[in-house]
């Protein structure tokens, strides 16, 4: 369907939150807003992935019409939409999916090398949630970090199962040094056979390190920027 | 050779079998049948004809839906009916042929039931669920020997393929849309529409897959179908294929069901070998191949995008949709994915006319719906019945009521993306709606029955422990959210739940439903929304008492020896305690269970015997009266009640 849109290209006008933006027809509402500097919270998106993941649940908005928000990543932009990402059913879905995730994130910000750079901590702040969510209970997952790599440390505790550094280096660069293993509270980004990083096929590119939204994978040097926190 | 001639040849061979002189022995071999032994009493059956040296035919043959009663066996000797003997071992087995078959007897004492009406014995037909029953797919089931196509083609098999291959694909599809059957998978989507969007999808390469990955705890439908009658599902699958011009199809069965394997295996080679399937089907221009493909045991995988991903030998993990399998599926092309029994359907409607159809159920859920009914209810196997059944009906009349004369409490429909409907809802007329409305849904078609000592908190805990051990972790809201309310069931049936926490997981529950990526998790929350909905004083008392009404959750009962029960001489209980928590009060001579020691394994309480009666579960705990103190309790019936 994008295929088709790029040909023809065509522009359309939609509004978001009261503001009226342009966009190309078959765009995915998350980019055009994104793009027109209007933030929705999101983890997994990746722009250059044909088939969205929609796996993080944290871009639920509300467009016009429909029963039921909206994943805002899959979601396609449609000539005259009308689109509230403030509204009260999409905020309560995106914040339940927030509060989840840091139950069972590690929210030891203030020693983290991701503090003030980390998507999630964002992410809390935009949907007004507390760090320490009363509403669920704790769950940790108290796996080993691993700093085999002599670039980057790797602490799957911290992970949020976007997806980003496995879509890196599986399809992007094709690499396939890492990917998701198990199922269910248990699945994780591993190697094969879980080896240690510095044991296994990974190259050290570290593009990896570079998209992780969160602290789970950061440089050992300090001085080497983690990712870049989306505006 | 034409289809008419090779379909003549069967005929005549089937009425050779049944019109000889020889007699016929039919063992039911499916699953349940050799679960409950059938295997041993076919060897039986074996060395007792060669052992009296008996002129006799004998097949194997699927699952007639009595699983209750196998294993099964049917006798037909020249001059009586057809009769099926239920319970059958290998003792039984050899003294039926040695009295029925070598002398006359047909021993009325082990009879089920006659297959066709007679004045000698009652057939099924007389039973009074026939009255409720409606068998179209599982006619053969239990009837024919699944590993002979002959058998098939003899009761009129592949004859709607062959009427198909003259008919132009729209007019099938039109036929099927008219018929308005719907996916009996579980979600209802309307079949002809789905095939429809198929047919008109772009691109020269389309598939077909026949979903059998069969999960859902307590449901075992798709297995007998395919275990019992593999070539009704074959022949829906090329009649499919050709409608929406698919080339290539799959089965996808699940390796837990080695038997199915092997019997759709053997069912595609003997289809090829008869042109129902390969190249040029029939002498038509069409051909169309089927693989079977063994799914390796994730509940996930029944999910059509998961499923999808396993063929391609990715990871069954579902993806976002659209785009829909049917415009993009399998390696990219158009997909036409349908249950096992939609399949299986498909011959009888191309038969019998949509009309035929239309006839049976209500407004908007047509023809019959099969069930797996499980749990606490007598006749517990598989039932075919009309949609518009009543649950009520389909319980007590077709499934013989509650076992042990308890009272039933509820039942779950529709495995763990179901829910567990109350006694106020027998009443209710079975179609995907009106399940839905009430919160379960028409799932595959497992039906669990509960009495009176399942506890809702436990069923509850039950469901939610599966899918969260299935869930396959892709998306937050199934992942963290489907386990934060595992943790608090957990809680509440060890008495540490607080009021709050109903709250938190009604929450969660309406969240994890609305927001989930998938039909896993967008149901997953089913079971504990109805117990909540119909049960919630279950909930409280655990809550607010500690106390587990139904006397289920172990750490909230404690099991006590009524002293004015308590047969003094009698040391049962004593000597099966596997903890020797149990000792004898010697002042006054009765038995004592020492509550720290014990580890409730429930041991006790069966060892007691009968007459006595006098090991009970008390809920709290603290209700267990203190030493030297004889209680004056009412007492409850045994194993039961509530005190």
């Amino acid at each position: 369907m994008r295929g088709e849109s790029e040909l023809v290209m065509k522009n359309i006008s939609l509004t978001i939150d009261g503001k009226k933006i342009r966009a190309h027809e078959g765009d995915k509402l998350l980019w055009a807003a994104l793009e027109n500097r209007i933030y929705i919270p999101n983890l997994c998106a990746i722009q250059e992935k044909m088939q969205p993941t929609a796996s993080c649940r944290l871009c639920f908005v509300e467009v016009e019409g429909e029963d039921e928000p909206v994943i805002a990543c899959t979601e396609p932009v449609k000539e005259g939409m009308v689109v509230n990402t403030r509204g009260k059913n999409a905020l309560r879905l995106a914040r339940t999916s927030a509060e989840l995730l840091v139950a069972s994130h590690p929210v030891d910000c203030a020693h983290c090398l991701k503090n003030r750079f980390c998507e999630l901590q964002k992410i809390v702040k935009h949907l007004g949630i507390k760090l320490k969510t009363k509403r669920f209970r704790r769950l940790e997952r108290n796996l080993p970090i691993d700093e085999s790599s002599p670039l980057f440390i790797y602490d799957p505790n911290k992970c949020v199962l976007c997806g980003k550094c496995v879509w890196v280096c599986q399809e992007k660069l094709g690499v396939g040094a890492i990917g998701f293993t198990r199922r269910g509270f248990k699945r994780m980004v591993s190697t094969f056979q879980d080896k240690p990083l510095g044991e296994s096929a990974c190259g050290q590119c570290a593009e990896c390190v570079k998209v992780c939204p969160v602290g789970s994978l950061t440089f050992k040097d300090k001085n080497l920027p983690s990712q870049k926190v989306s505006e | 050779m034409k289809f008419q001639e090779i379909a003549n040849q069967a005929r005549i061979r089937w009425q050779e079998i049944w019109n000889d002189q020889v007699p016929v022995i039919l063992v039911g071999t499916a699953t349940c049948g050799r679960a409950a032994g059938a295997l041993e009493v076919l060897q039986a059956i074996r060395d007792t004809v060669i052992k009296q040296n008996l002129n006799c035919l004998i097949y194997e043959v699927g699952c007639m839906g009595h699983c209750y009663a196998e294993p099964l066996v049917i006798l037909r000797k020249p001059g009586f009916p057809s009769i099926c003997y239920g319970r059958v071992n290998p003792v039984l087995a050899e003294n039926l042929i040695n009295n029925f078959i070598l002398s006359d007897d047909p021993c009325l004492e082990f009879v089920l039931g006659a297959l066709e009406e007679n004045d000698l014995i009652p057939s099924f037909s007389d039973f009074p669920r026939s009255k409720y029953e409606k068998r179209i797919l599982l006619k053969n089931c239990g009837h024919i020997n699944p590993e002979e196509i002959e058998h098939y083609i003899a009761n009129g098999g592949y004859e709607s393929l062959s009427k198909a291959l003259q008919m132009k694909s729209e007019d099938i599809i039109s036929e099927v849309k008219r018929s308005k059957l719907r996916g009996l998978g579980g979600a209802g989507f309307p079949t002809g529409e789905k095939w429809d969007i198929c047919r008109h999808s772009e691109g020269e390469l389309k598939y077909l897959i026949c979903n059998g990955d069969e999960g859902d705890p307590g449901a075992f439908m798709d297995r007998a179908i395919l275990e019992s009658d593999p070539h009704s599902v074959i022949e829906g699958m090329v009649i499919a294929g050709y409608a929406i011009g698919a080339r290539h199809g799959y089965i996808y069965v699940r390796a837990e069901y080695p038997l199915a394997v092997q019997r759709v295996q053997n069912a595609l080679l003997q289809a090829e070998k008869y042109k129902f399937l390969g190249e040029n089907i029939l002498g038509s221009d069409f051909s169309f191949d089927v693989k079977l493909f063994q799914g390796s045991g994730a509940f996930v995988c029944g999910e059509e995008t998961a499923l999808i991903a396993s063929i391609e030998g990715k990871p069954g993990i579902p993806r976002y949709r659209p785009p829909y399998p049917a415009l993009q599926g399998l390696f990219g092309k158009p997909t036409l994915i349908n249950n096992v029994k939609t399949l299986a359907y498909i011959p009888h409607i191309i038969k019998n006319g949509a009309d035929w159809f239309l006839q049976m159920g209500t407004e908007r859920s047509k023809g019959t719906a099969v069930f797996a009914l499980a749990g606490k209810v007598v006749n517990t196997g598989l039932v075919e019945v009309p949609m518009g059944t009543t649950l009520r009906q389909l319980i007590f009349q077709v499934g013989g009521g509650i076992t042990k004369g308890k009272r039933f409490k509820a039942v779950q429909i529709g495995g763990p993306s179901g829910g567990c409907l109350p006694e106020s809802a027998l009443d209710l007329p079975i179609d995907f709606e009106s399940l839905q409305q009430r919160g379960a849904m028409m799932g595959s078609g497992g039906m669990v029955v509960l009495d009176e000592d399942d506890c809702m908190v436990e069923v509850a805990r039950y469901f939610l422990d599966f899918t969260q051990k299935e869930s396959c972790g892709k998306c937050t809201l199934c992942r963290l959210g489907t386990k934060q309310m595992l943790d608090i069931l957990e809680d509440i049936s060890k008495g540490h739940g607080k009021m709050e926490d109903l709250e938190t997981l009604e929450e969660l529950a309406e969240d994890i439903k609305q927001g989930s990526l998938c039909g896993l998790g967008r149901t997953a929350p089913n079971p504990v929304l109805t117990t909540l909905r119909y049960f919630r004083e279950e909930y409280e008392a655990h809550i607010k008492e500690g106390r587990c009404p139904a006397l289920m959750c172990q750490t909230l009962i404690a099991y006590y020896i009524l002293p004015e029960k308590c047969a003094r001489g009698c040391d049962a209980c004593v000597g099966t305690c596997t903890v020797e928590a149990i000792s004898t009060d010697k002042k006054r001579r009765i038995k004592v269970i020492d509550q720290e020691k014990c580890v409730k394994c429930n041991t006790c309480l069966s060892a007691c015997p009968p007459q006595y009666d006098a090991v009970i579960r008390l809920s709290p705990p603290d209700k267990v009266p203190k030493a030297g103190f004889t209680p004056t309790l009412t007492l409850p019936r045994r194993g039961g009640g509530n005190l």
